[in-house]
């Protein structure tokens, strides 16, 4: 099946831009494929490198290009849109192929239906994700690569339906594609039981029944744009099941059923714009909350504000709160390996962007901080816009905590500059 | 009956000397005030709606050049009052099929929203920054969308010709205190279009001008199609060129909202 789809994401994108073009020109002038060459390294800058590093401190080096290509002929309401990258990894020493994005899409007046691999984005907060539920690549982001590559396309359906009451987007997600978090040989991280290295890891069949849904409600109103979410699927990051919590043999992970309900609402206020998000985690193979390998239902929030300052200097920030909901059975049930966590768990985040040159020298920082764990986690970025088409990155990924057991503060060692050189066309 | 005929003509020479006195005076009567409004809503109202090709070259010192080519939907929901922008880039290609959002308001801050398609997210963003660059050109927002007469001090300086127009030269000074000081415009008597703008900073120096460089009559509607921001300290320059200019077309109140910012409106952007 592996292989198959492989083939597949392989030939469908190679297919589409190759022969896109033959057929494009009866409708355009201007070319159609577009995309980027890209090299992208990350290095660590703390001693030690983790077990199984394969190029020592480098823990991304890269040659890619992306080639994007999109037809949507006048007078049809059918279109179709293909976006893929092809890329050289210095770690793994070999080619592969990332096929971003890929979908037909229908247009009618009132709804619109989109089939394929796509990437959604849900919910107000700026890198804190309650209400988007979709996965996410943790390993990009923490070594440095560009922020698109956070996302992951999902295989999907989506419907889009417009009215003047609410509008609604309806996402059915058949086959489940959990998170790529920090890999071994990569990444430090924290193992409550580093000893047991066989993990089995099941992830949740592509069966009717496993098939996740996501809506979403939307409407512009008073000023505000009110948001108002559900989701039925799984959690994206693995549980742990043992035979023994406190001095387990066998370990074995899986990806725990979840509901999430929640709102947003984000509006111009105090001269920026302010913004508040909720959702109600419902960790359903663990409402009672007794399950030390499976996280409690929880309460997520966040507030946020924005603001412009003159000569294109921005700050935002950010309160984001994680609450467990049955704090006295997750205190009873937690065994010795595992670290302890306040009832509430929250983070500041502060971002400070800064234009130069008109426009073409970017200078930000992102900044995370956990006042319970005691760690923080800083990203300091500047760009530069060469020519319309070529851009050169340069930033860090700073980690430091009290522990090296908390969310930020296991990748205490992992401390790296990264650096991106794009060509668009 | 003869002294109602002469009754009825030494009205009607009345009349018709009070129209002539108004017409031949209409334009010395007006306040600069009058002047920088007609100003205003004839530059950023035209029409009921508009759409635009347009081809920004941001142009420094050395000569090296940037592009920003987009499609600008405008609609009016009252002269001189709220407005709403759609814009949608072709160009550069890193931020091709961004499109961009803002709710104009009179009375309050404009809303703004941005839709990154690379990860599928419409943005809000602060709108309070007018006298930030747009897209890293010479015009701040507040020129792309215009300046409220209300907002400063206006005096009729004199007038003069440019470039063989009759113009008033309006100087108006901010109320509350801004980027610049001073604008000094140059407004044609027959049109009231901006021909000139001068913009004089904290040092009372003159650093930043606007020109008018072609007008071209579109559906009866007289519209700069050519323009340029010249930064004097920097030696920057932007240059405009409004290209495939209608109005009128009727664009409906629903292109501007989330759905066309996530799936931009194919038949008004190509």
């Amino acid at each position: 099946m592996d292989k198959i789809n492989k083939i597949l994401y392989f030939t469908l994108p190679f297919l589409v831009l190759v022969f896109g073009p033959w057929t494009y020109p009866i409708y355009a002038q201007e070319s159609p494929i577009h995309g980027f060459l890209q090299t992208n390294y990350s290095v660590r800058v703390a001693d030690g490198n983790p077990q199984g590093a394969k190029q020592g401190n480098l823990i991304l080096g890269e040659e890619r290009i992306q080639l994007k290509g999109s037809l949507y002929p006048s007078k049809s309401k059918i279109g179709v849109f293909v976006k893929s990258d092809f890329y050289r990894d210095e770690v793994e020493e070999d080619f592969n192929v990332d096929f971003r994005e890929g979908y037909l899409d229908l247009r009618e007046d009132k709804f619109g239906l989109r089939v394929g691999r796509q990437i959604y984005t849900w919910g107000v907060g700026d890198l804190l994700f309650i209400n988007d539920v979709f996965p996410k690549d943790w390993e990009a982001f923490y070594s440095g690569r560009p922020l698109e590559y956070l996302k992951i396309g999902t295989d999907s359906v989506k419907l889009d339906i417009y009215s003047d009451i609410v509008s609604m987007e309806a996402i059915a997600i058949p086959s489940f594609v959990p998170d790529d978090l920090p890999s071994q040989g990569r990444f430090h991280f924290f193992d409550p039981y580093p000893a047991i290295t066989y993990r089995e890891i099941d992830k949740p069949g592509t069966t009717f029944r496993n098939s996740e849904c996501a809506l979403r409600l939307y409407r512009y109103i008073g000023d505000f744009d009110i948001g108002v979410y559900f989701y039925k699927g799984f959690f994206r990051s693995p549980a742990m099941k043992a035979d023994n919590f406190t001095s387990p043999s066998t370990i074995s992970h899986f990806y725990p059923e979840l509901s999430v309900y929640g709102l947003s609402a984000q509006r111009s206020a105090f001269g920026g714009v302010a913004n508040t998000e909720y959702g109600y985690y419902d960790s359903l193979n663990d409402r009672g909350g007794e399950d030390p390998g499976v996280d409690n239902s929880q309460s997520r929030f966040l507030a946020g504000y924005q603001r412009a300052f003159p000569d294109d200097f921005t700050v935002g920030m950010q309160y984001y709160g994680e609450w467990i909901h049955q704090y006295s059975q997750y205190k009873d049930n937690l065994p010795p390996a595992f670290p302890k966590k306040d009832r509430l768990h929250q983070y500041i985040t502060l971002r400070f962007t800064k234009l130069l040159k008109y426009q073409a020298l970017k200078l930000s920082l992102f900044s995370f901080y956990s006042p319970d764990e005691n760690d923080y986690f800083l990203i300091p970025e500047m760009s530069y816009n060469f020519t319309d088409n070529l851009q050169a990155t340069l930033g860090a990924n700073i980690f430091g905590g009290a522990n090296d057991n908390s969310m930020l503060g296991q990748h205490n060692k992992n401390d790296n500059i990264y650096t991106a050189v794009r060509y668009n066309f | 009956m003869k002294n109602i005929k002469i009754l009825i003509m030494i009205l009607a020479l009345g009349v018709l000397g009070m129209i002539w006195t108004k017409a031949s005076n209409s334009s010395d009567a007006l306040t600069p005030e009058e002047i920088v409004r007609a100003c205003y809503t004839h530059f950023y109202y035209a029409g009921n709606d508009m759409k635009a090709r347009i081809l920004m070259k941001l142009v420094d010192k050395g000569g090296q050049e940037r592009i920003r080519d987009l499609t600008m939907l405008r609609k009016n929901y009252a002269e001189g009052g709220d407005q709403k922008y759609f814009m949608y880039f072709h160009k550069p290609a890193d931020v091709k099929d961004t499109t961009f959002m803002v709710y104009k308001y009179i009375n309050k801050d404009d809303d703004r929203w941005l839709f990154i398609p690379a990860i599928n997210l419409v943005k809000r963003i602060a709108a309070n920054d007018k006298y930030s660059s747009f897209v890293g050109s010479d015009f701040t927002y507040e020129d792309v969308s215009g300046r409220k007469p209300d907002e400063d001090n206006h005096t009729l300086l004199r007038k003069e010709q440019l470039n063989g127009k009759n113009c008033f030269v309006v100087e108006s000074i901010p109320k509350a205190p801004l980027e610049y000081t001073k604008r000094i415009s140059w407004i044609d008597e027959t049109n009231f279009l901006p021909l000139k703008e001068e913009f004089y900073d904290k040092q009372n120096e003159f650093y930043r001008e606007f020109q008018a460089q072609e007008l071209k009559d579109i559906n009866g509607i007289l519209t700069i199609t050519r323009r340029v921001m010249k930064n004097i300290k920097t030696g920057h320059r932007t240059e405009v060129a409004f290209q495939e200019v209608e109005y009128n077309v009727g664009i409906g109140d629903d292109i501007f909202s989330e759905r066309y910012l996530r799936r931009p409106p194919l038949e008004w952007i190509r």
